[in-house]
Protein backbone atom coordinates (compact mmCIF):
# COMPACT_ATOMS: atom_id res chain seq x y z
CA UNK A 1 0.00 0.00 0.00
CA UNK A 2 2.86 2.34 0.84
CA UNK A 3 4.35 1.72 -2.57
CA UNK A 4 1.09 2.72 -4.19
CA UNK A 5 0.84 5.95 -2.25
CA UNK A 6 4.36 6.75 -3.40
CA UNK A 7 3.47 6.22 -7.04
CA UNK A 8 0.38 8.37 -6.78
CA UNK A 9 2.46 11.07 -5.11
CA UNK A 10 5.01 11.07 -7.88
CA UNK A 11 2.31 11.53 -10.51
CA UNK A 12 0.70 14.36 -8.59
CA UNK A 13 4.00 16.23 -8.26
CA UNK A 14 4.73 15.93 -11.97
CA UNK A 15 1.18 17.29 -12.53
CA UNK A 16 1.36 21.20 -12.05
CA UNK A 17 1.93 21.92 -15.76
CA UNK A 18 0.59 19.42 -18.29
CA UNK A 19 3.58 17.61 -19.84
CA UNK A 20 2.12 18.06 -23.33
CA UNK A 21 2.09 21.83 -22.83
CA UNK A 22 5.65 21.86 -21.56
CA UNK A 23 6.99 19.82 -24.46
CA UNK A 24 5.17 22.09 -26.93
CA UNK A 25 6.80 25.16 -25.36
CA UNK A 26 10.20 23.52 -25.61
CA UNK A 27 9.59 22.50 -29.19
CA UNK A 28 8.67 26.05 -30.16
CA UNK A 29 11.64 27.44 -28.24
CA UNK A 30 13.98 25.25 -30.26
CA UNK A 31 12.33 26.29 -33.55
CA UNK A 32 12.67 29.97 -32.67
CA UNK A 33 16.33 29.49 -31.64
CA UNK A 34 17.15 27.77 -34.92
CA UNK A 35 15.50 30.55 -36.94
CA UNK A 36 17.38 33.18 -34.91
CA UNK A 37 20.69 31.34 -35.36
CA UNK A 38 20.09 31.14 -39.13
CA UNK A 39 19.33 34.86 -39.45
CA UNK A 40 22.09 35.86 -37.03
CA UNK A 41 24.62 33.95 -39.13
CA UNK A 42 23.47 35.90 -42.18
CA UNK A 43 23.77 39.28 -40.43
CA UNK A 44 27.14 38.57 -38.79
CA UNK A 45 28.39 36.81 -41.91
CA UNK A 46 27.60 39.80 -44.11
CA UNK A 47 29.46 42.12 -41.73
CA UNK A 48 32.52 39.87 -41.68
CA UNK A 49 32.52 38.87 -45.35
CA UNK A 50 35.97 39.26 -46.92
CA UNK A 51 37.77 39.41 -43.56
CA UNK A 52 37.31 35.81 -42.37
CA UNK A 53 36.64 32.63 -44.38
CA UNK A 54 33.01 31.46 -43.90
CA UNK A 55 31.91 27.82 -44.41
CA UNK A 56 28.66 28.90 -46.09
CA UNK A 57 28.19 32.19 -47.90
CA UNK A 58 25.59 34.27 -46.06
CA UNK A 59 23.98 35.66 -49.22
CA UNK A 60 20.33 35.14 -50.10
CA UNK A 61 21.07 32.48 -52.72
CA UNK A 62 22.93 30.09 -50.41
CA UNK A 63 20.84 30.93 -47.35
CA UNK A 64 17.53 32.61 -48.12
CA UNK A 65 15.69 34.40 -45.32
CA UNK A 66 13.38 32.22 -43.29
CA UNK A 67 10.43 34.50 -44.12
CA UNK A 68 11.21 34.19 -47.81
CA UNK A 69 11.15 30.40 -47.52
CA UNK A 70 7.82 30.52 -45.71
CA UNK A 71 6.53 33.12 -48.14
CA UNK A 72 7.40 30.84 -51.04
CA UNK A 73 5.11 28.19 -49.58
CA UNK A 74 2.18 30.53 -50.15
CA UNK A 75 3.22 31.69 -53.63
CA UNK A 76 1.90 30.32 -56.95
CA UNK A 77 4.59 29.31 -59.42
CA UNK A 78 2.18 30.03 -62.28
CA UNK A 79 -1.34 31.47 -62.32
CA UNK A 80 -2.83 28.07 -63.19
CA UNK A 81 -1.28 26.37 -60.15
CA UNK A 82 -2.28 26.45 -56.50
CA UNK A 83 0.21 27.81 -53.95
CA UNK A 84 3.43 25.82 -53.47
CA UNK A 85 2.34 24.45 -50.08
CA UNK A 86 -0.70 22.78 -51.66
CA UNK A 87 1.42 21.45 -54.52
CA UNK A 88 3.95 20.02 -52.07
CA UNK A 89 1.25 18.52 -49.85
CA UNK A 90 -0.24 16.76 -52.88
CA UNK A 91 3.16 15.37 -53.78
CA UNK A 92 3.60 14.41 -50.11
CA UNK A 93 0.47 12.30 -50.23
CA UNK A 94 1.91 10.43 -53.20
CA UNK A 95 5.19 9.89 -51.36
CA UNK A 96 3.36 9.01 -48.16
CA UNK A 97 1.58 6.16 -49.92
CA UNK A 98 4.93 4.72 -50.99
CA UNK A 99 6.43 5.29 -47.56
CA UNK A 100 3.50 3.65 -45.75
CA UNK A 101 3.55 0.57 -47.96
CA UNK A 102 7.32 0.37 -47.55
CA UNK A 103 6.95 0.84 -43.81
CA UNK A 104 4.35 -1.92 -43.52
CA UNK A 105 6.25 -4.31 -45.75
CA UNK A 106 9.64 -3.57 -44.16
CA UNK A 107 8.25 -3.89 -40.65
CA UNK A 108 6.65 -7.24 -41.46
CA UNK A 109 9.86 -8.58 -42.99
CA UNK A 110 12.00 -7.15 -40.18
CA UNK A 111 9.76 -8.64 -37.50
CA UNK A 112 9.62 -12.00 -39.26
CA UNK A 113 13.40 -12.17 -39.53
CA UNK A 114 13.79 -11.28 -35.85
CA UNK A 115 11.36 -14.02 -34.80
CA UNK A 116 13.14 -16.55 -37.02
CA UNK A 117 16.55 -15.54 -35.64
CA UNK A 118 15.28 -15.71 -32.05
CA UNK A 119 14.22 -19.31 -32.61
CA UNK A 120 17.46 -20.53 -34.15
CA UNK A 121 21.02 -19.43 -33.49
CA UNK A 122 21.98 -21.28 -36.66
CA UNK A 123 19.60 -19.19 -38.75
CA UNK A 124 20.90 -16.04 -37.08
CA UNK A 125 24.54 -16.98 -37.66
CA UNK A 126 23.84 -17.90 -41.28
CA UNK A 127 21.78 -14.89 -42.32
CA UNK A 128 22.61 -12.02 -39.97
CA UNK A 129 25.82 -11.12 -41.87
CA UNK A 130 23.75 -10.59 -45.03
CA UNK A 131 21.21 -8.50 -43.16
CA UNK A 132 24.05 -6.26 -41.97
CA UNK A 133 25.77 -6.27 -45.36
CA UNK A 134 22.53 -5.23 -47.05
CA UNK A 135 22.74 -1.89 -45.27
CA UNK A 136 26.28 -1.18 -46.43
CA UNK A 137 25.17 -1.13 -50.08
CA UNK A 138 24.26 2.47 -50.98
CA UNK A 139 20.56 2.90 -51.52
CA UNK A 140 21.16 5.01 -54.66
CA UNK A 141 22.87 1.98 -56.22
CA UNK A 142 20.01 -0.36 -55.46
CA UNK A 143 17.12 1.96 -56.25
CA UNK A 144 17.50 1.93 -60.07
CA UNK A 145 17.83 -1.87 -60.10
CA UNK A 146 14.63 -2.30 -58.13
CA UNK A 147 12.82 0.13 -60.41
CA UNK A 148 14.00 -1.69 -63.54
CA UNK A 149 13.19 -5.14 -62.16
CA UNK A 150 9.83 -3.91 -60.90
CA UNK A 151 9.00 -2.58 -64.36
CA UNK A 152 9.90 -5.96 -65.91
CA UNK A 153 7.62 -7.77 -63.45
CA UNK A 154 4.91 -5.25 -64.18
CA UNK A 155 4.56 -3.52 -60.80
CA UNK A 156 3.35 0.05 -60.72
CA UNK A 157 6.39 2.28 -60.21
CA UNK A 158 5.21 3.51 -56.82
CA UNK A 159 5.22 -0.09 -55.55
CA UNK A 160 8.88 -0.41 -56.61
CA UNK A 161 9.59 2.78 -54.68
CA UNK A 162 7.85 1.24 -51.67
CA UNK A 163 10.16 -1.79 -51.93
CA UNK A 164 13.17 0.54 -51.90
CA UNK A 165 11.71 2.20 -48.81
CA UNK A 166 11.18 -1.20 -47.18
CA UNK A 167 14.85 -1.95 -47.75
CA UNK A 168 15.75 0.79 -45.28
CA UNK A 169 12.89 0.01 -42.91
CA UNK A 170 13.44 -3.67 -42.12
CA UNK A 171 16.95 -3.39 -40.70
CA UNK A 172 16.32 -1.41 -37.49
CA UNK A 173 13.19 -3.50 -36.90
CA UNK A 174 15.15 -6.75 -37.13
CA UNK A 175 17.99 -5.62 -34.88
CA UNK A 176 15.81 -4.06 -32.18
CA UNK A 177 13.10 -6.71 -32.19
CA UNK A 178 15.66 -9.48 -31.89
CA UNK A 179 17.18 -7.74 -28.91
CA UNK A 180 13.71 -7.35 -27.41
CA UNK A 181 12.83 -11.00 -27.96
CA UNK A 182 15.96 -11.93 -26.03
CA UNK A 183 15.28 -9.42 -23.25
CA UNK A 184 13.10 -11.50 -20.88
CA UNK A 185 14.63 -12.47 -17.57
CA UNK A 186 16.01 -16.06 -17.76
CA UNK A 187 13.94 -16.86 -14.68
CA UNK A 188 10.75 -16.03 -16.59
CA UNK A 189 11.84 -18.44 -19.31
CA UNK A 190 12.41 -21.09 -16.62
CA UNK A 191 8.95 -20.35 -15.30
CA UNK A 192 7.52 -21.02 -18.76
CA UNK A 193 9.57 -24.21 -18.96
CA UNK A 194 8.20 -25.32 -15.60
CA UNK A 195 4.68 -24.98 -17.08
CA UNK A 196 5.83 -27.18 -19.98
CA UNK A 197 4.97 -24.29 -22.30
CA UNK A 198 5.68 -24.76 -26.01
CA UNK A 199 8.06 -22.53 -27.95
CA UNK A 200 5.17 -20.74 -29.59
CA UNK A 201 3.53 -20.05 -26.24
CA UNK A 202 6.75 -18.67 -24.80
CA UNK A 203 7.23 -16.57 -27.92
CA UNK A 204 3.75 -15.00 -27.94
CA UNK A 205 3.08 -14.76 -24.22
CA UNK A 206 6.53 -13.66 -23.03
CA UNK A 207 9.04 -12.78 -25.73
CA UNK A 208 6.88 -10.71 -28.07
CA UNK A 209 5.24 -8.62 -25.32
CA UNK A 210 8.67 -8.07 -23.75
CA UNK A 211 9.99 -6.92 -27.13
CA UNK A 212 7.28 -4.29 -27.67
CA UNK A 213 9.20 -1.31 -26.21
CA UNK A 214 12.14 -2.27 -28.45
CA UNK A 215 9.82 -2.62 -31.44
CA UNK A 216 8.41 0.85 -30.93
CA UNK A 217 11.89 2.36 -30.74
CA UNK A 218 12.64 0.64 -34.03
CA UNK A 219 9.39 1.83 -35.59
CA UNK A 220 10.28 5.45 -34.88
CA UNK A 221 13.63 5.03 -36.64
CA UNK A 222 11.95 3.10 -39.44
CA UNK A 223 9.24 5.68 -39.96
CA UNK A 224 11.81 8.35 -40.85
CA UNK A 225 13.75 5.80 -42.89
CA UNK A 226 10.60 4.92 -44.83
CA UNK A 227 10.23 8.54 -45.94
CA UNK A 228 13.92 8.84 -46.86
CA UNK A 229 13.67 5.56 -48.77
CA UNK A 230 10.61 6.75 -50.69
CA UNK A 231 12.26 10.10 -51.52
CA UNK A 232 15.44 8.45 -52.78
CA UNK A 233 13.45 5.74 -54.55
CA UNK A 234 11.57 8.34 -56.58
CA UNK A 235 14.76 9.83 -58.03
CA UNK A 236 15.75 7.11 -60.53
CA UNK A 237 12.14 6.30 -61.36
CA UNK A 238 10.24 7.62 -64.35
CA UNK A 239 7.65 9.10 -61.98
CA UNK A 240 6.79 12.74 -62.40
CA UNK A 241 5.06 12.69 -59.03
CA UNK A 242 6.25 12.70 -55.46
CA UNK A 243 8.17 14.84 -53.04
CA UNK A 244 11.50 13.32 -54.09
CA UNK A 245 10.82 14.36 -57.67
CA UNK A 246 9.94 17.88 -56.43
CA UNK A 247 13.19 18.05 -54.42
CA UNK A 248 15.14 17.06 -57.52
CA UNK A 249 13.40 19.70 -59.66
CA UNK A 250 14.03 22.44 -57.10
CA UNK A 251 17.66 21.34 -56.82
CA UNK A 252 18.13 22.10 -60.52
CA UNK A 253 16.59 25.54 -60.09
CA UNK A 254 18.39 26.25 -56.81
CA UNK A 255 20.38 29.20 -58.13
CA UNK A 256 17.32 31.06 -59.38
CA UNK A 257 14.98 30.09 -56.55
CA UNK A 258 16.65 28.52 -53.51
CA UNK A 259 13.58 29.17 -51.33
CA UNK A 260 11.63 26.41 -53.10
CA UNK A 261 14.15 23.71 -52.20
CA UNK A 262 14.22 24.77 -48.57
CA UNK A 263 10.42 24.90 -48.54
CA UNK A 264 10.27 21.35 -49.94
CA UNK A 265 12.77 20.19 -47.31
CA UNK A 266 10.54 21.66 -44.59
CA UNK A 267 7.54 19.77 -45.92
CA UNK A 268 9.53 16.52 -46.23
CA UNK A 269 10.75 16.82 -42.62
CA UNK A 270 7.22 17.54 -41.43
CA UNK A 271 6.07 14.36 -43.12
CA UNK A 272 8.61 12.24 -41.18
CA UNK A 273 7.85 14.12 -38.00
CA UNK A 274 4.16 13.43 -38.45
CA UNK A 275 4.76 9.70 -38.86
CA UNK A 276 6.96 9.54 -35.77
CA UNK A 277 4.31 11.44 -33.81
CA UNK A 278 1.64 8.93 -34.84
CA UNK A 279 3.85 6.05 -33.70
CA UNK A 280 4.60 7.77 -30.40
CA UNK A 281 0.86 8.14 -29.89
CA UNK A 282 0.22 4.46 -30.60
CA UNK A 283 3.12 3.54 -28.34
CA UNK A 284 1.61 5.53 -25.51
CA UNK A 285 -1.73 3.78 -25.95
CA UNK A 286 -0.20 0.31 -26.16
CA UNK A 287 2.55 0.57 -23.53
CA UNK A 288 1.22 3.39 -21.36
CA UNK A 289 0.33 1.09 -18.46
CA UNK A 290 3.82 -0.39 -18.24
CA UNK A 291 6.13 1.04 -15.67
CA UNK A 292 9.18 1.43 -17.88
CA UNK A 293 7.33 2.62 -20.97
CA UNK A 294 8.28 5.83 -22.71
CA UNK B 1 2.13 -44.70 -1.46
CA UNK B 2 4.72 -43.15 -3.75
CA UNK B 3 6.94 -40.40 -2.40
CA UNK B 4 6.56 -36.86 -3.66
CA UNK B 5 10.31 -36.80 -4.26
CA UNK B 6 12.78 -39.67 -4.14
CA UNK B 7 16.49 -39.17 -4.86
CA UNK B 8 19.06 -41.96 -4.77
CA UNK B 9 22.76 -41.27 -5.32
CA UNK B 10 22.00 -38.08 -7.26
CA UNK B 11 24.95 -35.96 -8.28
CA UNK B 12 25.36 -32.96 -10.52
CA UNK B 13 28.60 -31.81 -12.11
CA UNK B 14 28.63 -28.54 -14.05
CA UNK B 15 31.10 -28.15 -16.95
CA UNK B 16 32.49 -31.69 -16.56
CA UNK B 17 35.97 -32.25 -17.93
CA UNK B 18 36.80 -28.54 -18.13
CA UNK B 19 38.87 -26.32 -15.81
CA UNK B 20 35.56 -24.77 -14.66
CA UNK B 21 34.26 -28.16 -13.47
CA UNK B 22 32.10 -27.80 -10.36
CA UNK B 23 30.63 -30.66 -8.36
CA UNK B 24 27.40 -29.00 -7.27
CA UNK B 25 25.83 -32.08 -5.71
CA UNK B 26 27.31 -35.42 -4.67
CA UNK B 27 25.53 -38.59 -3.56
CA UNK B 28 22.20 -37.11 -2.59
CA UNK B 29 19.76 -39.57 -1.01
CA UNK B 30 16.50 -38.02 0.01
CA UNK B 31 12.89 -39.09 0.29
CA UNK B 32 10.07 -36.59 0.73
CA UNK B 33 6.62 -37.95 1.55
CA UNK B 34 3.43 -36.45 0.16
CA UNK B 35 2.18 -33.59 2.33
CA UNK B 36 5.52 -32.85 3.97
CA UNK B 37 7.02 -29.40 4.29
CA UNK B 38 10.74 -29.88 3.78
CA UNK B 39 13.31 -27.10 3.86
CA UNK B 40 16.73 -27.32 2.26
CA UNK B 41 19.16 -25.19 4.22
CA UNK B 42 22.83 -24.45 3.80
CA UNK B 43 25.24 -21.72 2.80
CA UNK B 44 25.63 -20.37 -0.72
CA UNK B 45 27.12 -22.97 -3.05
CA UNK B 46 25.82 -25.99 -1.14
CA UNK B 47 23.66 -26.96 -4.11
CA UNK B 48 20.27 -26.50 -2.45
CA UNK B 49 18.93 -24.49 -5.39
CA UNK B 50 20.48 -26.97 -7.81
CA UNK B 51 18.66 -29.81 -6.05
CA UNK B 52 15.40 -27.91 -6.38
CA UNK B 53 16.09 -27.30 -10.07
CA UNK B 54 16.85 -31.01 -10.57
CA UNK B 55 13.43 -31.85 -9.11
CA UNK B 56 11.89 -29.24 -11.44
CA UNK B 57 13.68 -30.71 -14.48
CA UNK B 58 15.29 -27.34 -15.17
CA UNK B 59 18.66 -29.13 -15.05
CA UNK B 60 19.43 -32.83 -15.43
CA UNK B 61 21.35 -34.96 -12.94
CA UNK B 62 24.80 -36.23 -13.94
CA UNK B 63 24.16 -39.55 -12.19
CA UNK B 64 21.74 -41.24 -9.81
CA UNK B 65 18.00 -41.63 -9.99
CA UNK B 66 15.41 -39.04 -9.15
CA UNK B 67 11.64 -39.45 -9.21
CA UNK B 68 8.89 -36.89 -8.67
CA UNK B 69 5.46 -38.31 -7.87
CA UNK B 70 6.84 -41.67 -8.98
CA UNK B 71 7.77 -40.35 -12.44
CA UNK B 72 10.92 -38.95 -13.97
CA UNK B 73 11.24 -35.20 -13.35
CA UNK B 74 10.70 -34.69 -17.08
CA UNK B 75 7.37 -36.53 -17.04
CA UNK B 76 6.37 -34.74 -13.86
CA UNK B 77 7.10 -31.39 -15.51
CA UNK B 78 5.06 -32.28 -18.59
CA UNK B 79 2.22 -33.40 -16.29
CA UNK B 80 2.50 -30.07 -14.42
CA UNK B 81 2.92 -31.86 -11.12
CA UNK B 82 4.76 -28.97 -9.52
CA UNK B 83 4.84 -25.19 -9.40
CA UNK B 84 7.98 -23.18 -8.99
CA UNK B 85 8.17 -19.98 -6.94
CA UNK B 86 11.37 -17.99 -7.29
CA UNK B 87 13.08 -15.43 -5.06
CA UNK B 88 11.84 -12.69 -7.36
CA UNK B 89 8.14 -12.70 -8.18
CA UNK B 90 8.87 -12.79 -11.96
CA UNK B 91 5.47 -11.35 -12.81
CA UNK B 92 4.92 -10.20 -16.39
CA UNK B 93 4.83 -6.40 -16.20
CA UNK B 94 2.39 -6.00 -19.09
CA UNK B 95 -0.26 -8.21 -17.47
CA UNK B 96 -2.61 -7.30 -14.68
CA UNK B 97 -2.41 -9.26 -11.44
CA UNK B 98 -5.39 -11.40 -12.52
CA UNK B 99 -3.87 -12.04 -15.95
CA UNK B 100 -0.56 -13.01 -14.35
CA UNK B 101 -2.31 -15.60 -12.20
CA UNK B 102 -4.12 -16.90 -15.29
CA UNK B 103 -0.88 -17.43 -17.21
CA UNK B 104 -0.35 -21.13 -16.37
CA UNK B 105 -4.05 -21.81 -17.05
CA UNK B 106 -3.72 -20.22 -20.50
CA UNK B 107 -0.77 -22.47 -21.25
CA UNK B 108 -2.61 -25.55 -20.06
CA UNK B 109 -5.59 -24.53 -22.20
CA UNK B 110 -8.28 -23.87 -19.59
CA UNK B 111 -11.23 -21.97 -21.08
CA UNK B 112 -11.43 -18.23 -20.34
CA UNK B 113 -14.41 -18.22 -17.95
CA UNK B 114 -12.87 -20.95 -15.84
CA UNK B 115 -9.55 -19.12 -15.90
CA UNK B 116 -11.03 -15.94 -14.52
CA UNK B 117 -12.98 -17.73 -11.83
CA UNK B 118 -10.00 -19.76 -10.62
CA UNK B 119 -7.60 -16.83 -10.72
CA UNK B 120 -9.94 -14.82 -8.55
CA UNK B 121 -10.40 -17.74 -6.17
CA UNK B 122 -6.65 -17.99 -5.55
CA UNK B 123 -6.21 -14.23 -5.38
CA UNK B 124 -8.78 -14.35 -2.59
CA UNK B 125 -6.69 -17.04 -0.89
CA UNK B 126 -3.68 -14.69 -0.79
CA UNK B 127 -6.02 -11.76 0.03
CA UNK B 128 -5.31 -9.82 -3.13
CA UNK B 129 -8.63 -10.14 -4.96
CA UNK B 130 -9.11 -6.37 -4.67
CA UNK B 131 -5.93 -5.89 -6.68
CA UNK B 132 -6.92 -8.14 -9.57
CA UNK B 133 -6.88 -5.28 -12.08
CA UNK B 134 -3.68 -3.65 -10.83
CA UNK B 135 -0.37 -3.98 -12.61
CA UNK B 136 2.59 -5.61 -10.82
CA UNK B 137 4.52 -2.33 -10.46
CA UNK B 138 1.65 -0.92 -8.40
CA UNK B 139 2.20 -3.62 -5.76
CA UNK B 140 4.77 -3.90 -2.97
CA UNK B 141 7.36 -6.69 -3.02
CA UNK B 142 5.40 -8.80 -0.54
CA UNK B 143 2.19 -8.43 -2.52
CA UNK B 144 3.99 -9.36 -5.74
CA UNK B 145 5.30 -12.52 -4.10
CA UNK B 146 1.77 -13.41 -2.95
CA UNK B 147 0.64 -13.06 -6.56
CA UNK B 148 3.45 -15.43 -7.55
CA UNK B 149 2.23 -17.94 -4.96
CA UNK B 150 -1.35 -17.64 -6.23
CA UNK B 151 -0.02 -18.19 -9.75
CA UNK B 152 1.78 -21.31 -8.49
CA UNK B 153 -1.30 -22.75 -6.80
CA UNK B 154 -3.88 -21.88 -9.44
CA UNK B 155 -3.36 -24.99 -11.56
CA UNK B 156 -3.44 -27.26 -8.52
CA UNK B 157 0.01 -28.86 -8.67
CA UNK B 158 0.78 -31.54 -6.10
CA UNK B 159 4.15 -30.05 -5.29
CA UNK B 160 5.30 -26.52 -4.53
CA UNK B 161 9.00 -25.85 -5.17
CA UNK B 162 10.09 -22.59 -3.57
CA UNK B 163 13.53 -21.08 -4.07
CA UNK B 164 14.10 -18.54 -1.28
CA UNK B 165 10.71 -17.01 -2.00
CA UNK B 166 10.87 -14.58 0.91
CA UNK B 167 14.58 -13.82 0.64
CA UNK B 168 14.04 -10.34 -0.79
CA UNK B 169 11.38 -9.25 1.72
CA UNK B 170 11.77 -7.26 4.92
CA UNK B 171 11.54 -9.11 8.22
CA UNK B 172 7.97 -8.09 9.11
CA UNK B 173 6.55 -8.94 5.69
CA UNK B 174 8.53 -12.13 5.75
CA UNK B 175 7.02 -13.36 9.00
CA UNK B 176 3.51 -12.55 7.80
CA UNK B 177 4.17 -14.38 4.53
CA UNK B 178 5.42 -17.41 6.45
CA UNK B 179 2.16 -17.57 8.38
CA UNK B 180 0.16 -17.27 5.18
CA UNK B 181 2.18 -19.97 3.50
CA UNK B 182 1.57 -22.32 6.42
CA UNK B 183 -2.17 -21.63 6.21
CA UNK B 184 -2.10 -22.44 2.52
CA UNK B 185 -0.04 -25.57 3.09
CA UNK B 186 -2.47 -26.79 5.76
CA UNK B 187 -5.59 -26.01 3.76
CA UNK B 188 -4.39 -27.44 0.44
CA UNK B 189 -2.32 -30.41 1.61
CA UNK B 190 0.45 -29.66 -0.91
CA UNK B 191 3.96 -31.00 -0.55
CA UNK B 192 6.38 -28.11 -0.19
CA UNK B 193 10.12 -28.14 -0.86
CA UNK B 194 11.50 -24.85 0.39
CA UNK B 195 15.02 -23.53 -0.14
CA UNK B 196 16.25 -21.02 2.43
CA UNK B 197 19.37 -19.91 4.24
CA UNK B 198 17.47 -18.64 7.24
CA UNK B 199 17.48 -20.95 10.27
CA UNK B 200 14.41 -19.38 11.99
CA UNK B 201 12.44 -19.56 8.75
CA UNK B 202 13.31 -23.22 8.20
CA UNK B 203 12.42 -24.19 11.77
CA UNK B 204 9.16 -22.25 11.83
CA UNK B 205 7.89 -23.64 8.52
CA UNK B 206 9.16 -27.17 8.16
CA UNK B 207 8.25 -30.62 9.25
CA UNK B 208 11.78 -31.65 8.28
CA UNK B 209 14.98 -29.73 7.56
CA UNK B 210 17.66 -31.02 5.23
CA UNK B 211 21.05 -29.53 6.17
CA UNK B 212 23.56 -29.27 3.34
CA UNK B 213 27.26 -28.40 3.04
CA UNK B 214 29.17 -26.98 0.10
CA UNK B 215 31.95 -28.18 -2.23
CA UNK B 216 30.74 -30.70 -3.05
CA UNK B 217 27.09 -30.25 -2.09
CA UNK B 218 26.09 -33.01 0.32
CA UNK B 219 23.35 -33.71 2.81
CA UNK B 220 25.04 -33.69 6.24
CA UNK B 221 22.02 -33.94 8.52
CA UNK B 222 18.26 -34.22 8.53
CA UNK B 223 16.45 -32.57 11.43
CA UNK B 224 12.86 -33.54 12.25
CA UNK B 225 10.90 -30.55 13.48
CA UNK B 226 8.17 -31.95 15.73
CA UNK B 227 6.88 -28.60 16.93
CA UNK B 228 3.10 -28.73 17.34
CA UNK B 229 0.81 -27.82 14.44
CA UNK B 230 -0.79 -25.48 13.59
CA UNK B 231 2.06 -23.07 14.17
CA UNK B 232 1.39 -19.44 15.01
CA UNK B 233 2.89 -16.50 16.84
CA UNK B 234 3.30 -18.56 20.00
CA UNK B 235 5.48 -21.05 18.16
CA UNK B 236 8.17 -18.39 17.85
CA UNK B 237 8.19 -18.06 21.64
CA UNK B 238 8.18 -21.79 22.37
CA UNK B 239 11.43 -22.97 24.03
CA UNK B 240 11.40 -26.00 21.72
CA UNK B 241 11.57 -23.58 18.77
CA UNK B 242 14.89 -22.29 20.11
CA UNK B 243 16.11 -25.83 20.80
CA UNK B 244 15.42 -26.72 17.17
CA UNK B 245 17.21 -23.62 15.93
CA UNK B 246 20.23 -24.58 18.02
CA UNK B 247 20.08 -28.10 16.65
CA UNK B 248 20.08 -26.85 13.06
CA UNK B 249 22.85 -24.36 13.81
CA UNK B 250 24.94 -27.16 15.36
CA UNK B 251 24.31 -29.33 12.32
CA UNK B 252 25.47 -26.53 10.03
CA UNK B 253 28.58 -26.01 12.15
CA UNK B 254 29.34 -29.73 12.18
CA UNK B 255 29.19 -29.60 8.41
CA UNK B 256 32.07 -27.14 8.52
CA UNK B 257 29.96 -24.14 7.70
CA UNK B 258 30.78 -22.15 10.83
CA UNK B 259 28.44 -20.30 13.17
CA UNK B 260 25.86 -17.91 11.90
Amino acid sequence: MAAMAEVVGRRARAGGVPPAFRSTVWFLAVVVSLVLAWELYKVVGKALEGTVPLPIRPDDTSMPHVWDILGELFTRRSPSEPILLVVLLRESMFTLREALLGFAFGTAVGFGLAVAFSQSRLLERSFMPYVVASQTVPLVAIAPIVVIWGAKIGWPVWVSVAIISAYLVFFPVTINTLRGLRSPDPTVLELMRSYAAGRGQTLWKVQVPAAMPFVFSALKISATASVVGALVGELPSSLNRGLGRALLTFMYTFVTGPEKLFAAILVASSLSLGLVAVIALVEHRVLGHRRLAG
Amino acid sequence: MTSAVAAAGVSKVFNPGTPEEVVALDGIDLEIATGEFVSLIGPSGCGKSTLLRLIADLVEPTSGTLTVNGKTPHEARLDRDYAMVFQRATLLEWRTVAKNVQLPLEIIGVDPDDRERRALEFLRLVQLDEFADHYPWQLSGGMQQRVAIARGLVFDPALLLMDEPFGALDEMTRERMQMELLDIWRSTGKTVVFVTHSIPEAVFLSTRIVVMSPRPGRITAVVDVDLPQPRDFDTREDPRYYEKMTEVREALRAAGVGGS
